[in-house]
């Protein structure tokens, strides 16, 4: 058994390596070329009591008077050695933010990865498989209002209906206001988790269904689907042996491909209600010119979505007994 | 009166004729024919004619803008959806023409089990065994995808899957394209032990010449028509006993009577 499986992993890891530092210099010039003045926006209303000359001490201090270039080797050093910097806004070592911000988002973010993949496959399979149907047709129509509902405004009717006007779920935050951290239970977050669950689970749903149903609906006519209405398989064996497991491979290709666009919605979603996630943080960060933070939400990014598309890359070789890697794994007395 | 029975059989498609007006073209016409318990009957036909059609039209699995005409009868009762749901798999079984009829994805030992299951036996790794030593399959071709046969041993795969179910009437679809000629003459072998056993069998090929040998009548097809039922036999020497001059034409032109175009083709 000859496999190319390490070098495949390796050249994965390489590439990912040279995405970091190209997004890492991106990242620093647009930060370098943006109107945010750090020492503005560490001072905040504070300026106006701080002369001209205390504000170049501070830039001094920071580093602000090099060349660019230093700076960015510097930072660049610094974010090697696991140092991050200084949050300004929450005044804490990045690190710690970006910690608490996953723990809280992790939770959400997986829970809705997992519920739109797996609503989304079986409602693909279904509209696929009974293609034209009053079954299709209504999937295909709620899959299409879907896609096309702005994140915010879906969360925004969510608050509206759920919380204000019936009262079931809370109004914001991730736990009761005024509780400590280590008194919530569990089922009070859960309780704080549902809407923003929903409104994120609801959207990813859409574009998985939509896939997962065009992929059906070709193989419901491929030759191997016939044959085996031939043999005397009824609609739902074929769908469930030859349609689900042959759409599952592009199915969660696009789930894990779509890891980028469950990060853009939960920032949106976290910012309706409020709740403490890192997508939050990034729009706080970005609000007040935090740039440390910005930067490093920026590469935690990076590193999520490629890992994302790195995944489905790899599945894609280990589940498709046709594709490359694993050619000649198979035949095995 | 014949196992499979066919009584003016046609299959068409509707098209869209301008904007509103759907209008048949019809592809299958007429076709009348027969093929009895311990008989092998080959329909021969030009490629493209529309030949696999008819297997097709047998098993249901025509597309949904298809149009089938007349009558198919098998053991004597008109095949109906509901019919043709119970006997497909279990009284009648086809064997498909080409390596994309086996799913991709899936080992063949297990395409070969849903089969049974399908036809109502749970098959155990033992019969399932034995079921491909018959078609000359080991253990590894069992644990194979699709992909990894041979031509020929796909061939031979998808003879045992449709054997899975002990069925009475075999249609077997071009199952010689695209394969040497030791590969054919072991399938038609194959296929030909079937009808000995008391089976009917409808081979669907391009090949007189490969059909022959193995056929004890063939049906002509001539654009879409039926034109004349020989029997094998009669394809000899000049073939002055068959009774259609097209048919006489096919076999003259064989290699091995000079490629002789005669005249009465067209």
């Amino acid at each position: 058994m000859t496999s190319n499986w390490p070098l495949f992993v390796t050249l994965r890891i390489v590439r990912l390596a040279f995405l970091l530092a190209a997004v890492a210099v991106v990242a620093f010039m647009l930060a370098k070329m943006s109107p945010v003045d750090p020492v503005q926006a560490y001072l905040g209303p504070a300026i106006a009591k701080v002369g001209p000359e205390q504000q170049d001490l501070i830039a001094q201090k920071w580093g602000l008077d090099q060349p660019p270039l230093t700076q960015f080797g510097k930072w660049l050093g610094n974010v090697a050695q696991g140092d991050l910097g200084m949050s300004m806004t929450y005044n804490e070592p990045v690190v710690d933010v970006l910690a608490k911000r996953v723990r809280a988002s992790l939770p959400l973010m997986a829970m809705a990865w997992l519920l739109s993949g797996l609503l989304g496959f079986a409602l693909g399979v279904t509209a696929g498989a009974m293609a034209d149907t009053w079954v299709d047709r209504i999937i295909r129509t709620y899959a299409y209002v879907l896609a096309s509902t702005p994140t915010f405004w879906l969360a925004i009717v969510l608050l509206v209906v759920f919380s204000v006007g019936l009262a079931w779920t809370p109004v914001c935050c991730a736990a009761p206001i005024g509780v400590l951290p280590e008194d919530v239970t569990v089922l009070e977050r859960l309780h704080h988790l549902i809407l923003p669950l929903i409104a994120l689970t609801v959207l990813g749903v859409a574009q998985i269904t939509l896939h997962t149903r065009a992929k059906m609906i070709e193989i419901m006519q491929s030759d191997f689907a016939l044959y085996a209405r031939a043999q005397g398989a009824s609609l739902a064996d074929v769908a469930i042996r030859h349609g689900a497991r042959n759409t599952a491979l592009p199915a969660i290709t696009v789930l894990f491909a779509s890891l980028g666009e469950l990060f853009g919605g939960s920032v949106l979603a976290e910012q309706v209600f409020a709740y403490p996630g890192l997508g939050r943080a990034a729009v706080q960060a970005g609000v007040s010119g935090d740039v440390p933070l910005l930067l490093a939400v920026a590469l935690c990014l990076t590193v999520f979505v490629s890992v994302g598309n790195t995944i489905a890359d790899i599945l894609y070789h280990v589940v498709d007994p046709r594709i490359g890697a694993t050619h000649d794994m198979e035949i095995r007395p | 009166m014949s196992f499979l029975r066919l009584d003016q059989v046609s299959v068409g498609f509707t098209r869209y004729d301008g904007l509103i007006r759907q209008r048949e073209f019809r592809i299958l016409e007429g076709l009348s024919f027969g093929v009895d318990r311990g008989e092998l009957v080959a329909l021969i036909g030009a490629s493209g004619g529309g030949k696999s059609l008819l297997a097709h039209a047998i098993f249901g699995i025509l597309p949904s803008n298809a149009v089938v005409g007349g009558r198919i009868h098998v053991d004597g009762t008109t095949l109906d959806a509901p019919l043709r749901q119970r006997y497909c798999g279990r009284r009648m079984a086809l064997v498909p023409q080409s390596l994309s009829h086996l799913d991709p994805m899936t080992r063949c030992r297990k395409q070969i089990a849903w089969a049974g299951q399908r036809a109502g036996h749970r098959l155990n790794a033992v019969s399932i065994e034995s079921l491909l030593a018959r078609y000359g399959l080991d253990d590894q071709a069992a644990n194979a995808f699709p992909h990894q046969l041979s031509g020929g041993m796909a061939r031979r795969m998808m003879m045992a899957i449709a054997a899975v179910g002990d069925p009475d009437l075999i249609v077997a679809d071009e199952p010689t394209s695209g394969l040497d000629g030791e590969n054919s003459a072991n399938v038609l072998a194959h296929l030909r032990e079937q009808a000995d056993c008391g089976k009917a069998v409808l081979l669907i090929t391009h090949s007189l010449s490969e059909a022959l040998a193995f056929a004890d009548r063939v049906a002509v097809m001539k654009g879409g028509r039926l034109e004349s039922i020989e029997a094998a036999s009669d394809f000899a020497g000049g073939g002055e006993a068959l009774r259609s001059p097209f048919a006489r034409a096919l076999w003259t032109a064989l290699p091995q009577n000079a490629f002789s175009a005669g005249g009465a083709i067209c």
